[in-house]
């Protein structure tokens, strides 16, 4: 395998007639990242993946996993990487042991003999010679699952692998996701679920409308929204003095019944020890943080006048 | 095993995991034993407008020619396009197609080996149907020296032998129909307007064929192919028809293929 990272996608478009669906995405997946694809539905999540596996040519740009172009390279493109868009389809006609052997025997090697062992990863051992047709749907994504672990991946692409799962069902598929990636795999998520992607995640991007709105670290994406506090206390007004005359400390307002303002985290020490010595009791001083969700829905809703605040705030 | 090889060999096992297949395969092989039954139950010599009608009685080898003939017009047609039409359309509109696009076969790989079994059902309905045919004749009517149709006797063992270059010579412009429903199926991504398509293509064929004013060309109608194993059975052998057919039938096969397999490779496979 070679040292290009697994995902390296390079103004990607691709145009269905006057339709843009992707518009110059550029995406890099380093080794090691469970990296979130963010957007809301219709935004080019599943474009971009079919691009990625080959499944669709695009129009400009390009698309390579691990340094292999699959529009170039074919077949070859997609060694070390396995994956399902649009949730796994298998031949409903054919027991799971069947589908599994049939990829088995289109991938090679030594596909075949890990069929047990996959199967048993994702619990379906037992129902191995149920016709897949007679699954459930999560059933039939940890039979997804199992097909991708076939090719003993180095990259994962998934696409909301737990779309339709129950809550159970969703907690062991993103179990499963953490145990692949603490074994070394790296693990594309294209999801809209933005709890999965905050617990699992360590990069992401979003994609609004075709294009990417953010891509980095995901911890760096939360920060951007950091910087603001705010006190609880039964003493409002006297806090509110101090606060306003106190060095460092900006924008202070009251919201709510409480005491909200900017400082960085040093200032915020001193103030605490001035509310301290001033005998202002503090119920509460807590860092207010944006959820991710604010930050997607500031960084994916129409241009309406705080989500452009919003996204001009990130980018910046 | 090659790559293809692969590939055919799980096209095979798919299509041997489905109803249609069964369906077809069934019907191919249950109209000659109907054909037998109710030639049994009438008296009379015919059908007497038909290639061998009148010998029918004489030597159950003559009753797969005979089915032959009747089955040309829209029966083996309609079965052939029930699995061609549908072997791309129907991973389309399931969605294994990208399963299997995503593994490590080329494209070309994949349609090679769903060519091949499309070819396989095609020549298998075919023996299969002479070979349940001539059983059900000889059945009835015994195993007696055919009559060819230049009227000379032909011994058991060699009518067998023209039996079977005929089944041969017969599959031609059916691979010929098999190749048009897998173009239809590989474009229209849709497994009943493939098959009716292709259904329709053949009918249209036989139909021109009839048509005053087509004499010109109707020797180059995938049709008439259809009688070309006629030269088989001449005395002496004429040859003209069967050659016509490999090369005409040969034209039928390679031009849609051709188109097929240039979308395969390069189409989207996106949610259908």
């Amino acid at each position: 395998m070679s040292d290009a990272p697994p995902v390296a996608a390079r103004a990607l478009v691709k145009r269905y007639g006057e339709i843009v669906a992707v518009d110059r995405v550029d995406l890099t997946v380093e080794r090691g990242d469970v990296f979130g694809y963010l957007g809301p539905n219709g935004a080019g999540k599943t474009t971009s993946l079919r691009m990625l596996l080959g499944l669709i040519r695009p129009t400009e740009g390009s698309a390579q996993l691990f340094g292999r172009d699959p529009v170039v390279d074919g077949a070859k493109a997609l060694d070390g990487v396995a994956g399902f868009v649009e949730g796994p389809r298998f031949y409903p006609y054919l027991s799971a042991h069947k589908n599994l052997r049939l990829l088995a025997d289109y991938d090679g090697g030594d596909a075949r003999a890990q069929i047990d062992e996959v199967l048993e990863l994702v619990e379906l051992r037992e129902r191995q010679h149920d016709h897949v047709g007679a699954y459930s749907h999560g059933m039939r994504q940890r039979l997804g699952i199992a097909a991708s672990l076939l090719r003993s991946p180095q990259l994962l692409l998934l696409d909301e692998p737990t779309t339709g799962l129950d809550p159970s069902g969703m907690r062991d598929m993103r179990d499963l996701v953490r145990r692949l990636s603490a074994e070394g795999i790296t693990v594309l998520l294209s999801s809209h679920l933005l709890t999965e992607v905050e617990e699992l995640c360590n990069r992401v991007a979003i994609i609004r409308r075709g294009r990417i709105v953010y891509e980095g670290r995901l911890e760096e994406l939360l920060a951007t929204a950091g910087g603001g506090y705010r006190i609880r206390t039964a003493e409002l007004e006297r806090a509110r003095m101090l606060c306003s005359a106190q060095a460092g400390v900006d924008d202070v307002r009251v919201v709510e019944g409480e005491l909200c303002f900017q400082a960085d985290e040093d200032a915020v020490a001193a103030l605490s020890i001035a509310l301290g010595q001033a005998r202002i009791g503090v119920t509460a001083l807590v860092p207010q943080t944006a959820s991710l969700e604010d930050l997607f829905l500031g960084l994916t809703s129409d241009d309406d006048e705080p989500a452009r605040a919003t996204r001009e705030a990130i980018v910046a | 095993m090659t790559a293809v090889a692969r590939v055919y060999r799980w096209e095979i096992a798919k299509l041997l995991a489905q109803k249609r297949t069964y369906l077809g395969l069934g019907a191919a092989v249950v109209v000659p034993i109907i054909f037998v039954v109710v030639l049994v139950i009438q008296s009379g010599n015919g059908p007497t407008d038909v290639p061998l009608g009148r010998y029918l009685r004489d030597t159950g080898l003559a009753t797969p020619f005979v089915v032959l003939f009747f089955m040309s017009i829209w029966g083996l047609p309609l079965i052939t396009a029930l699995v061609a039409g549908d072997i791309v359309a129907s991973e389309s509109h399931n969605g294994t197609l990208k399963t299997i696009l995503t593994r490590s076969r080329e494209r070309g790989e994949i349609f090679a080996g769903k060519l091949l079994a499309t070819f396989s059902y095609t020549v298998v309905l075919v023996f299969a149907m002479g070979l349940v045919g001539a059983l059900a004749g000889t059945i009835a009517w015994g195993l007696h020296p055919l009559t060819s149709l230049s009227g000379t006797t032909v011994p058991v063992g060699h009518s067998i032998g023209l039996l079977a270059a005929s089944l041969a010579v017969y599959v031609l412009p059916l691979a010929g129909i098999a190749a048009f429903g897998l173009m239809l199926s590989t474009i229209t991504r849709n497994s009943a307007a493939s098959v009716v398509g292709t259904l329709m293509w053949a009918l249209l064929m036989q139909l021109i064929g009839v048509l005053p004013g087509t004499e010109s060309f109707r020797a180059y109608l995938l049709g008439t192919q259809f009688e070309a194993w006629h030269g088989f059975l001449r005395t002496p052998a004429d040859w003209a028809p069967v050659v016509r057919a490999l090369w005409v039938c040969s034209l039928y096969i390679v031009i849609p293929l051709i188109a097929a397999y240039l979308v395969f490779l390069r189409r989207d496979v996106a949610g259908e």
